[in-house]
């Protein structure tokens, strides 16, 4: 059985441009032996729900550090279902109050990673997160 | 003896030392690693000596404060004289609640005010536009007009404070609205004085925040300069900024060479349109980031100085000994704060602001602990505050000038940081200038490269970060509370231009719009023009729309 390679979209949603984090963690995944596309700045919430359809990912990856998450976030998850994509699991990381955390994964987000998250847990997280579909689906 | 025959002396005393005291030391209890290196990855020696700086000469390489080459200091008498600026920048919500901020921060004791805008004023949107739904007011103020700015400083008076605001993109626009409201305020242009960061390189380097394509946005600059140095003359109409370039993960080094060749480039560009290089010179100044690692930041400040000194008078031909003073304000590193156990980052900062006074800073922002979690609430922003009080107040270290000058370890570092400069200098040269090399992605790859490898060092806990990758706990055991802000501010922001736009003379709001864009087709200085639309209460998104239609916009190229 030959697995797929893990396919993720590292976006950067709302107008924030510091995009440190997310060239850092596209370029970890990427090492890991995953298949990332980086939407590149400032990308609605369409845009970036139709390039993970177009890319058939099965990961998106959401780095926000405006402050307008509880906005961006309900938006990316809503456009998800109305696409069908129910599979695609969706990680934030970025400057996010505690409080947001159960907010957002009440939304369906499967992990929120604040500053100071290391590479490998985010990698290992990651993994974990689309382990399974994929080998059933092989 | 001559200086030859110390320096043989001296190697040879080392020689023994590390054969007689140091070797039987080594084999007994081995150092805890093979390589110790600085936040930047900076191999550090064991110890530093007199060898290590004997090609430095002290009259010409460190000399004394207040003369050429400033190393140590732009001022003779330093913190001695007076303190340095404690500019605390805040903003946040609509003008009313920074205003209030402003106001609470004034009473405390700080001294200069700085502005932070949100998101869609930094791109010059209005608050209104699709694209700020969910930014408005969110991690600054939101400024969408005249209108906003008069209520921003509603019950200051501009004469008496000086005033930093944090705005590249639509500087110009921002600025003006701010010299309007100095004009009703009936303030003279002439005494009133503070900063725009002005500075559209390190936007397109690191920051991200641009609107227009580099060449147009350097004329709107070159503009904004021309025009300070005939009618705002005391104003610093650039803060040449490495804040944003060490955020994105440089190192110490990167830092200093990028903004100081993005100095030089804004230099280059004045003097082509016509200025003499000390009609503005000395009304340029820097914004550094200050990190964790107290003598490599210290020497990056020190070297600073130098480069400048060096670059002004000799690339440039400057004379007034003014234009050769590299003066600056600081930042202690957001990017070094953690999320985790978040009231340690009030230690961290403290390292870092003494580093930052250690290095002779002008002014000093302390980050508050919360702000990897959200932006700072009143308490948090006032302990920030005094953590700058007390090393001005009880620590000593203002006492003497320059008191890390004549270590061996901190003029070796110093050293190399200048010379790492001109390195990077003379490959940017070779590109065609700073431009050039934007556009071909050298300077942010560079430090992409860097950012990952800091990166890989902390993954791999060759760099620890307490309470990330060491001294972990599982519960955090205080909470931090969390200064939010509700999207009343949003829907306040839309009322209040839906009610501008609805009373405001539209005719003459369109006039002043058409005679700014013919402005900015030809050659003219466009700072005039934009003044008049302020004047008229066109906002900062109909302004920055204007001269989108004649200089387009920027799109950044893949890396």
């Amino acid at each position: 059985m030959r697995e797929r390679k893990i396919r993720v979209l590292i976006a950067k949603p709302g107008l924030d441009g510091h995009d440190r984090g997310a060239k850092v963690v596209a370029r970890a995944l990427r090492d890991a032996g995953m298949e990332v596309i980086y939407t590149g700045l400032r990308q609605t919430p369409e845009q970036i729900v139709t390039a993970a359809l177009q890319e058939d990912v099965d990961v998106i990856g959401l780095s926000i550090l405006s402050g307008a998450h509880m906005t961006l976030v309900p938006r990316v998850m809503q456009l998800l279902r109305e696409k069908g994509l129910h599979d695609v699991v969706v990680f934030v990381g970025g400057i996010i109050p505690q409080e947001d955390i159960p907010k957002l994964k009440a939304l369906g987000v499967a992990e929120v990673f604040l500053p100071g998250t290391l590479l490998e847990q985010i990698v290992s997280t990651v993994r974990q997160s689309v382990r399974r579909p994929l080998e059933t689906a092989e | 003896m001559t200086t030859r025959e110390v320096a043989s002396h001296l190697e040879e005393a080392l020689a023994r030392w590390e054969e007689q005291t140091l070797k039987p030391t080594l084999a007994r209890l081995p150092e805890r690693a093979a390589e110790f290196t600085t936040t930047s990855l900076r191999p550090i020696k064991r110890l530093y000596t007199p060898l290590d700086i004997q090609h430095l000469d002290f009259e010409r390489d460190i000399g004394f404060p207040g003369e050429y080459p400033f190393t140590r200091g732009i001022h003779p008498t330093m913190y001695r004289g007076k303190l340095w600026t404690m500019r605390q920048f805040a903003g946040f919500g609509t003008a009313f609640d920074t205003n209030k901020r402003f106001r609470y921060l004034l009473e405390q004791g700080q001294t200069g005010l700085s502005v932070a805008f949100d998101l869609p004023t930094l791109m010059g949107l209005d608050s209104d536009h699709p694209l700020a739904e969910g930014e408005v007011g969110k991690c600054g103020v939101a400024v969408s007009s005249l209108e906003d700015m008069e209520v921003l400083f509603d019950g200051i008076p501009l004469e008496e404070v000086t005033t930093s605001m944090t705005i590249n993109a639509p500087a110009a626009v921002i600025f003006a609205m701010y010299l309007v409201v100095a004009e009703k305020q009936g303030a003279d242009w002439k005494k009133i004085s503070g900063t725009i960061q002005n500075d559209i390189l390190k936007e397109y380097i690191a920051q991200k925040e641009w609107i227009y394509p580099p060449r147009p946005s350097m004329r709107l600059i070159v503009d904004t300069i021309a025009f300070c140095t005939r009618e705002v003359p005391r104003w610093h109409p650039i803060s040449i900024s490495g804040y944003h370039i060490r955020e994105a993960g440089s190192t110490a080094l990167q830092e200093l060479a990028f903004t100081l060749r993005d100095g030089i480039e804004y230099v280059e560009w004045c003097v082509q349109a016509g200025l003499h290089v000390d009609e503005f010179a000395p009304r340029l100044s820097f914004f550094f980031n200050c990190h964790n690692d107290f003598f490599e930041e210290i020497a990056k400040f020190r070297a600073a100085r130098k480069v400048w000194a060096r670059v002004m008078r000799e690339r440039f031909g400057a004379r007034d000994p003014r234009s050769w003073m590299c003066r600056f304000h600081t930042q202690t590193a957001g990017c070094s704060l953690t999320a985790q156990q978040p009231y340690n980052n009030v230690v961290r900062t403290t390292i870092q602001a003494l580093a930052a006074v250690l290095g002779g800073t002008q002014s000093l922002h302390t980050n508050a602990l919360d702000e990897a979690l959200a932006l700072p609430t009143e308490f948090t922003a006032m302990l920030a505050l005094r953590t700058q009080q007390i090393i001005a107040h009880e620590s000593g270290v203002v006492n003497t000038v320059d008191p890390l000058a004549g270590s061996y370890f901190v003029e070796k570092l110093t050293s190399e940081m200048e010379q790492g400069c001109y390195e990077y200098f003379e490959k940017i040269d070779a590109m065609g200038g700073m431009i050039a090399a934007i556009e071909r992605g050298f300077p942010q790859k560079e430090i992409q490269e860097a950012a990952y490898r800091y990166q890989q060092a902390v993954d791999r806990r060759e760099k620890i970060i307490v309470g990330v990758n060491e001294y972990v706990v599982e519960r955090e055991p205080v909470e931090v509370p969390i200064l939010y802000i509700d999207e009343s501010v949003a829907e306040i922001q839309k009322e209040r231009l839906r009610r501008l736009r609805a009373r405001r003379d539209n005719t003459k709001v369109k006039r002043t719009l058409e005679a700014l864009k013919e402005a900015a087709r030809g050659t003219e200085n466009t700072m005039p023009y934009i003044l008049e639309c302020v004047r008229a209460y066109a906002t900062l998104g109909e302004i920055c729309e204007a001269l989108k239609e004649v200089f387009g916009e920027y799109q950044e190229p893949p890396f």
